[in-house]
């Protein structure tokens, strides 16, 4: 893997921003801007996927769940300032006289709703991380069983039709604290938020990387025994990774909604927290700008070849997860080194897949 | 009592159904410590064999008994192909098999949309089936005996054939020390191909069962594959005891539960309990006794 200086992945930050932020709007129309607003929320998730999976070796099958949590805590909110005084169309849709769920009701303040969107995600990460990684769960395990997790909240979330809007899920927000949504100057408004927040993500990330923390995050991933030997609980290293990544990704579902303007169960469930996956693979999981390239490219194809021609999108889909894992492991943001080392004719560096050891002891044990 | 005999019988007929969904899953990951994802869409294989074989048997007493070693055999085949095409290359990094299996399954997922009608398709269900044996004054449905009875039947034989069978011998000496088993002159190559075969044919052989009893359609593996790999993992990986008792446990578990409350929130309550479950228990039920530091 390349080891790029820490100041030419600062600058390389810094083009993005500019991109983002300055170019994007002057050149893109407002239908694409907003497709882009999209990819940026799942740039945020796959942002914090490369922490957990490409640093810290956790496979996180299941980031829909802290992407719902999300998601959902601000489309209440949405939902709520737009019904005003009333309880929400949906839920007196089967009963005039429905009252609004207890639930509901915190999320009426904005600042409820702004620490929700940061603290649910902790609390729950928080929890089922220190559950599974102190009792040494790992691996294969922790993959399938953060999957179960986004099933099961899909699930539940399709079958509450009453509390959550089931299946349609939630959507026709008019307001976001207190701007009006259609409003052009809004849309980029929110637009512009939710690309300074993938900024500020990468930011974090990158620091992440440079620092102690991030050494050791490698270290545990690598040889978590080693880790222990040294003194160290490999437990709250990942937990911390962990919990950043939830951050991330709920981060990402509060701006989906307000950008896209529906969230439903499909957009967190198995197939949507795979579909993240599939970004972060494709980008490079352990670099610091592969997740985030990766989810808007998979996003882009999403939206233009999966609306288009949605049969063989899901073909492209399966086929980029066989060719990518079988033969780039380290995803595209590997090639230019590979093709560097082609070029010295020296015997190709094989970027190591880098979890291949000490994955097959946690399978094994 | 009719409150606990119900669910109770209910949910060994649902735990068959997982077990049979798992077993294969479990011989998989025991022995070669590949997660299949595409395990579901291979029942699913089985259970659309079932419908093919539907076709040419028309008499419905006959079609099922045909359809289960067919679905065995093709779904088998579909494995071995992935096996030798893709999986073989990627032993040593079992993340990426679980990733690549992902992959795979979507495509799998996606033909059978596209080959069989989106709805899915009907299985017949046999006339045997259909009626209910009256045992000690309880009402049990032929169609449940007959999941836990090939169930049964299914792990009498697999275990049989680990146990007696050279083949059998030599599955376990790799799952126990791979080096050393290839050391004593067992072609590993072999005995995973084998394995994956026969994983698989499992699977078809689960789906059959499934198309009894729910829906054939492109969608019905994703719905059974993370039930078993939560099965194999509260069971131990490689452990046939363990895998029958957490299957079953998940079973009566779920019915319960969907007794209680409803069928979503079930699954919910499911998944937390084998959390709690692994809380207690990391390595699941039963584990294989080494000296590996992790």
């Amino acid at each position: 893997m390349t080891k790029l200086k820490p100041w030419i992945s600062l600058s390389g930050i810094g083009v993005f921003a500019v991109l983002l932020l300055a170019v994007a709007p002057l050149v893109l129309t407002d239908h694409w801007l907003n497709n882009l607003g999209k990819y940026c929320c799942w740039a945020i998730a796959a942002v914090g996927i490369g922490l957990a999976w490409g640093r810290g070796g956790m496979l996180v099958m299941g980031q829909g769940v802290f992407f719902a949590l999300g998601a959902y805590a601000m489309a209440m909110h949405l939902t709520l300032e737009t019904a005003g005084d009333r309880v929400p169309g949906f839920m007196v849709l089967y009963d005039p006289l429905a009252p609004l769920p207890v639930f509901w009701e915190p999320f009426r303040s904005a600042g409820f709703t702004l620490l929700a969107i940061v603290l649910l995600p902790v609390i729950v990460a928080g929890v089922l991380g220190y559950a599974l990684f102190k009792r040494r769960v790992k691996g294969a395990y922790f993959a399938i069983l953060t999957q179960a997790l986004a099933v099961a909240l899909a699930t539940l979330i399709s079958s509450t039709i009453r509390e959550t809007g089931g299946d349609t899920g939630l959507s026709d927000f008019k307001y976001f604290f207190g701007f009006v949504l259609n409003d052009p100057a809004n849309k980029l408004l929110v637009y512009l938020i939710a690309a300074a927040l993938l900024i500020v993500c990468l930011l974090a990330v990158w620091q992440f990387y440079r620092s102690r923390f991030g050494e050791l995050l490698v270290a545990t991933r690598d040889a978590e025994e080693r880790v222990r030997f040294l003194g160290y609980d490999p437990a709250n290293v990942k937990l911390v990774a962990f919990v950043v990544s939830a951050l991330m990704a709920s981060i990402g579902g509060a701006m989906f909604v307000p950008i896209v303007g529906i969230i439903t169960p499909a957009e967190i469930g198995a197939a949507a927290s795979i579909l993240m996956i599939a970004g972060v693979a494709l980008g490079g999981r352990a670099s610091l700008f592969g997740p985030a390239l990766g989810a808007m490219a998979v996003g882009w194809g999403q939206s233009s070849l999966g609306s288009t021609w949605p049969d063989g999108w899901t073909y492209i889909l399966g086929l980029l997860f066989i060719v990518v894992i079988l033969f780039l492991p380290n995803g595209l943001s590997s090639l230019p080194a590979r093709f560097a080392a082609l070029r010295r004719r020296s015997p190709a560096e094989q970027p190591a897949p880098a979890l291949a050891g000490a994955e097959l002891e946690e399978v094994r044990s | 009592m009719d409150a606990l005999i119900a669910p109770l019988l209910n949910g060994s007929a649902q735990g068959a159904l997982l077990l049979l969904a798992a077993l294969g899953l479990s011989l998989t990951f025991g022995q070669m410590g590949v997660i299949n994802m595409a395990h579901g869409e291979f029942l699913m294989i089985g259970a659309f064999a079932a419908y093919l074989v539907q076709q040419v048997v028309t008499a419905s007493n006959l079609s099922i008994p045909v359809a289960l070693p067919v679905a065995f055999v093709v779904a088998g085949l579909f494995g071995l192909l992935l096996e030798v095409t893709i999986i073989r290359w990627m032993y040593r990094r079992p993340l990426d098999t679980l990733l690549v299996t992902v992959g795979v399954g979507l495509i799998l997922q996606q033909a059978a949309l596209q080959i069989f009608p989106s709805q899915g398709v009907p299985v017949e269900k046999p006339g045997w089936l259909d009626g209910q044996l009256t045992v000690l004054g309880y009402n049990w449905p032929l169609r449940q005996l007959f999941t836990i009875l090939l169930a049964t039947a299914c792990v009498a034989a697999l275990s049989a054939w680990l146990k007696y069978t050279s083949f059998g011998r030599r599955i376990r000496a790799t799952v126990h020390n791979r080096d050393l088993a290839e050391t004593t002159g067992i072609s590993t190559r072999s005995i995973d191909r084998l394995t994956f075969f026969v994983g698989s044919g499992l699977a078809g052989v689960a789906g059959v069962t499934a198309s009894l009893i729910g829906g054939t359609n492109s969608q019905m593996g994703a719905q059974y594959i993370i039930p078993a790999f939560l099965v194999v993992a509260a069971g131990g990986i490689g452990q046939l005891r363990g895998t029958v008792i957490a299957a079953w446990a998940v079973g009566v578990a779920l019915s319960f539960f969907a007794y209680w409350t409803t069928g979503s929130l079930a699954q919910v309550l499911a998944f937390i309990l084998v959390i709690v479950f692994l809380q207690l228990r990391p390595q699941g039920l039963f584990t294989v006794r080494t000296r590996s530091l992790a």
